[in-house]
C-alpha cells in the first residue's frame, strides 16, 4: 500500500470507524463485525448494486443509498438498520419470491440457499403479493450441470465470476423485467456452449438453486465457493 | 321418486371424500358412490422438472406416506440411471419402507378405527374418538401411540426427518447409517413386538363380536393383487405381482411391474376424480381387484419371519379361499405390523448393514423408469418419461387407495343396503357406512391437510335437488 493513504473517518450506526479509498461502506462495515444484508454482492467480484438490499441511511439524505456501491464520505453518519430499511428489504426479498418459483421444500438448496436464510433473517413469513411463477425451460443439457431459470433471482454473480475469474463471459443476461434470462453464449442450450469449460463456478456462486449439480437430490446442493477468495489473491499477485 | 343421502365429509380418513347413496322409487338403497373431491395435478405439473427431483416432489402427494412415494419413485429413477443400487442401499430402503408402513397401519388401527371397534358404531360421535378412547381404554391409546412413534423414529433415525425426508434418492440413499442407530433400533424391538403381540390377543379374542361386520363390510368375491417373492412370499419393496381369485387360487404369478400397462387398465369414472383401476384380462369392472394388507396377506404363501408366520397361517383359516371382508383389512394391519417389526430386525443384523457403499452415480441411461412397491396401502406405481437431459416428458403414477376405488365403492353400497334405512336416518348408520371407507384405510387426497373441519353433513334431496332431511355431525 502507498503511503499517501487517504484515510476517511465516519460512523455506522454510531460507531467510528475507518475507510481507505477504496473501500466501500459495505466493505467497512463487513470489517467492523456490521452484516448488512446483501445478495448479489460476493467477495471477489464486482458489486453492481443490483439486488438493493444492502441499502443504507445517510444522514441529511431523504434517499436510501445502496452500501455495495458507495463510498463513504468523511464525517458521514450511515444507518444499517431501521424500521424503514427493514420494510424495504422485507418488499424486495417479498418480491422475488413472487416473481419466480422458490417452493423451498422441493428444491436442491433447500436448507442451503442464501435467499431462504435471508428471508429467515429477516423474519419474512408472509408474500403479500400474487405470484407469478412465468414458466422457464429448465435447461438440462451440459453433462454435470442444469440451469433452473424458474429459481433464479437475477443476481448476476455467475455472469461476473465467469467474466472476472474464469474469463470466458460464458454467461450474459437477456430481455427485460420479468423475461430477464441469465443465457449461455447467444441463448443456445449450455451443453453446446463452445466458450464454457465446465469449471462450475457458476453453480457455487449462485445464491439459490438456479445452477446446480445435476444428480443432486433435494436438500443436497450445498454450494462450495472456498476457490474464490483463493483465486482472487492469486489474480491480485499476478497482476503486480 | 327417487332420493340421495350425502355423507360429506367422511371422517376419520385421510383426505377428503363424500359419499351418496342414491334411494329407489320404494325408498330402497339403489346405488352407493364414493365421491373423491380434490384433483391433485401431479402428473402434469412434475413435467418439465428433472428426474431426481421426482422422489421428493412426488413424496409431497402424501403428508402419512411420503416414505413410501420416495421408494417406488426412487426405484423408477434407479431404472433411468440404469443402475444396480448398493445392496445395502436396498436393505436400508426396506427399513424404511416397513417403517412408513408400521407408523401408517398403527395410525389407521389405533387413531382412525379403533373408536369404532372399542366405543361402539353407534356411540356418541363427540366422544367416538382418541380422547373417547383414552377415557375408556388408555392402555391402547398408549400401545398406538408407542407403535406408531417407533415407526416414525425408523424413518427418523435413518432419515433424519419423519416426514419428507430426501434421504432416499436415485441410485440409492443419501447416507450410511451407523452403529449407535443399528443398535438403538434394534433396542426398542422386544418392546413393541410385546405391544403388537398383546394388540393381535385381545383384537383376536374380539372378533366374535364383529361378526356382523364381517359380513357386511365389503365382504364379496374379488381379485386379490400384491407383490411376493420368487417363492411366493410376503414383499414390500422388489419382487413381482401375484393375482389370485377370491378361491384363492392363483390367477396369474410372477407378474412383471415393469409391464403393468399390459394388465392394469385405468377407467374413469365421472363422480370421482379417484381413477378406477381393473385387472385388464378379466375386463371392466369383473377385473375388480383389492390390494393392501388384506390383500397381501390373501396373495402370500407365507411372511418368512417366525411370529407373522403363525399369525398369518391362522388368517389364512378365516375363510375357505382368499379372506373376502374388508373387515379384515384391521387384522391383516395387525399382522403386518408384526412382520414389519420382525423383519427390521432381521434386516438391521445383515453382516453389511453398516456398509459405506450405499449410492449408485450415473447419468440418464434409459429414457423411461417404473418402479413400483408395496405402500401401506397397496401396490404403488410410478412411472416416468425423460428426454436425453433427463427432464420428466411425462409421468403416470398409480396411488395405492386408487386400486381399491371399484371395490371400495361396492362395499359402500353393500353396507348401505344393509344398514341405511332411510325412513328412519341414524348417525350410527352412516357411521358404518363409514366405517367400511375406513377399513380400506384410503389415502384420498394423499394428505394430511383439513381444508376447514370435518363436519359430516348428510343431506336428502329429492330429484329436484330440494333438501327433505339433513343430519349433521359438527
Amino acid at each position: 500500500m502507498s503511503g499517501n493513504t487517504t484515510i476517511k473517518t465516519f460512523v455506522i450506526d454510531g460507531n467510528p470507524v475507518s475507510a481507505t479509498e477504496s473501500e466501500t461502506i459495505l466493505d467497512v462495515a463487513r470489517q467492523n463485525g456490521v452484516n448488512i444484508p446483501t445478495l448479489c454482492n460476493m467477495s471477489g467480484l464486482t458489486s453492481t448494486g443490483q439486488c438493493r438490499l444492502c441499502m443504507v441511511e445517510i444522514a441529511g439524505s431523504n434517499r436510501l443509498t445502496p452500501s455495495c456501491v458507495t463510498k463513504p464520505e468523511e464525517g458521514m453518519e450511515v444507518v444499517t438498520e431501521s424500521p424503514r430499511l427493514l420494510k424495504y428489504r422485507q418488499m424486495i426479498l417479498e418480491l422475488l419470491f413472487s416473481e419466480r418459483n422458490h417452493i423451498c421444500a422441493v428444491c436442491v438448496t433447500n436448507g442451503n440457499c442464501e435467499l431462504q436464510s435471508m428471508a429467515q433473517r429477516l423474519e419474512v413469513d408472509h408474500v403479500r403479493y400474487e405470484y407469478l411463477h412465468p414458466k422457464f425451460k429448465v435447461d438440462g443439457s451440459h453433462p454435470k450441470f442444469e440451469v433452473d431459470h424458474n429459481r433464479c433471482i437475477l443476481c448476476g454473480r455467475c455472469v461476473r465470476v465467469c467474466d472476472e475469474i474464469e474469463g470466458a463471459h460464458t454467461r450474459d443476461l437477456r430481455n427485460r423485467g420479468i423475461q430477464t434470462l441469465v443465457i449461455t453464449d447467444f441463448d443456445g442450450p449450455w451443453g453446446e456452449s463452445k466458450s464454457c469449460t465446465s469449471c462450475g463456478k457458476c453453480v457455487h456462486v449462485c445464491p439459490t438453486g438456479a445452477l446446480a449439480e445435476k444428480g443432486k437430490s433435494v436438500a443436497e446442493m450445498a454450494k462450495r465457493r472456498q476457490f474464490l477468495p483463493y483465486l482472487v489473491m492469486r489474480r491480485k499477485g499476478a497482476s503486480k | 321418486m327417487s332420493q340421495k343421502i350425502m355423507i360429506e365429509q367422511v371422517t376419520r380418513i385421510e383426505g377428503h371424500a363424500k359419499v351418496s347413496i342414491i334411494l329407489n322409487d320404494d325408498g330402497a338403497v339403489q346405488d352407493a358412490q364414493v365421491h373423491v373431491t380434490q384433483v391433485r395435478g401431479f402428473e402434469k405439473f412434475v413435467q418439465g422438472r428433472p428426474f431426481y427431483e421426482m422422489p421428493s416432489l412426488t413424496a409431497r402427494t402424501c403428508g402419512i406416506c411420503p416414505v413410501s412415494h420416495l421408494v417406488a419413485s426412487s426405484k423408477a429413477c434407479d431404472q433411468i440411471l440404469a443402475v444396480r443400487i448398493p445392496t445395502t442401499a436396498i436393505a436400508l430402503r426396506r427399513i424404511i419402507n416397513l417403517g412408513q408402513i408400521i407408523q401408517s397401519h398403527a395410525l389407521n388401527f389405533f387413531y382412525l378405527s379403533s373408536p369404532d371397534l372399542l366405543l361402539g358404531m353407534d356411540g356418541d360421535p363427540a366422544k367416538r374418538n382418541m380422547f373417547g378412547m383414552l377415557d375408556k381404554h388408555p392402555q391402547v391409546v398408549r400401545d398406538g401411540i408407542r407403535l406408531r412413534q417407533f415407526g416414525q423414529q425408523v424413518i427418523e433415525r435413518l432419515a433424519n426427518k419423519r416426514i419428507h425426508p430426501s434421504w432416499i434418492v436415485p441410485g440409492g440413499v443419501a447416507s450410511p447409517i451407523d452403529a449407535t442407530t443399528r443398535d438403538q433400533i434394534l433396542s426398542e424391538i422386544p418392546e413393541v413386538l410385546g405391544i403388537i403381540t398383546r394388540t393381535l390377543d385381545w383384537y383376536k379374542k374380539s372378533l366374535n363380536d364383529y361378526q356382523e361386520y364381517i359380513r357386511t363390510f365389503a365382504n364379496f368375491p374379488s381379485l386379490f393383487m400384491g407383490l411376493v417373492t420368487k417363492e411366493g412370499r410376503l414383499e414390500h419393496y422388489h419382487g413381482n405381482l401375484r393375482v389370485v381369485t377370491a378361491r384363492g387360487s392363483v390367477l396369474a404369478d410372477q407378474l412383471a411391474p415393469d409391464e403393468y400397462e399390459s394388465f392394469i387398465g385405468e377407467a374413469v369414472e365421472p363422480y370421482t376424480y379417484l381413477k378406477s383401476p381393473y385387472y385388464k384380462p378379466l375386463g371392466y369392472d369383473d377385473g375388480m381387484y383389492r390390494v393392501g394388507p388384506l390383500a397381501r396377506l390373501n396373495v402370500a404363501n407365507e411372511c418368512g419371519t417366525p411370529q407373522a408366520d403363525q399369525e398369518l397361517a391362522e388368517f389364512h383359516c378365516l375363510d375357505k379361499g382368499a379372506v373376502l371382508s374388508s373387515f379384515h383389512y384391521h387384522y391383516a394391519r395387525l399382522i403386518e405390523i408384526l412382520y414389519g417389526i420382525e423383519r427390521i430386525q432381521q434386516l438391521l443384523n445383515e453382516p453389511d448393514i453398516l456398509s459405506d457403499n450405499v449410492r449408485a452415480h450415473a447419468e440418464v441411461n434409459n429414457y423411461e423408469g417404473i418402479g413400483v412397491s408395496e405402500a401401506p396401502r397397496g401396490t404403488l406405481f410410478h412411472h416416468y418419461k425423460v428426454n436425453e437431459d433427463g427432464i420428466i416428458q411425462s409421468a403416470n403414477l398409480i396411488i395405492a387407495s386408487g386400486n381399491n376405488n371399484l371395490a371400495m365403492n361396492k362395499g359402500v353400497l353393500q353396507a348401505a343396503r344393509y344398514y341405511v334405512r332411510p325412513e328412519k336416518l341414524t348417525e350410527g348408520m352412516l357411521n358404518r357406512v363409514e366405517a367400511v371407507i375406513r377399513a380400506f384405510d384410503p389415502c384420498l387426497a394423499c394428505s394430511t391437510h383439513a381444508d376447514g373441519h370435518m363436519a359430516m353433513q348428510i343431506e336428502m334431496l329429492d330429484p329436484d335437488g330440494k333438501l327433505i332431511d339433513t343430519l349433521t355431525r359438527e
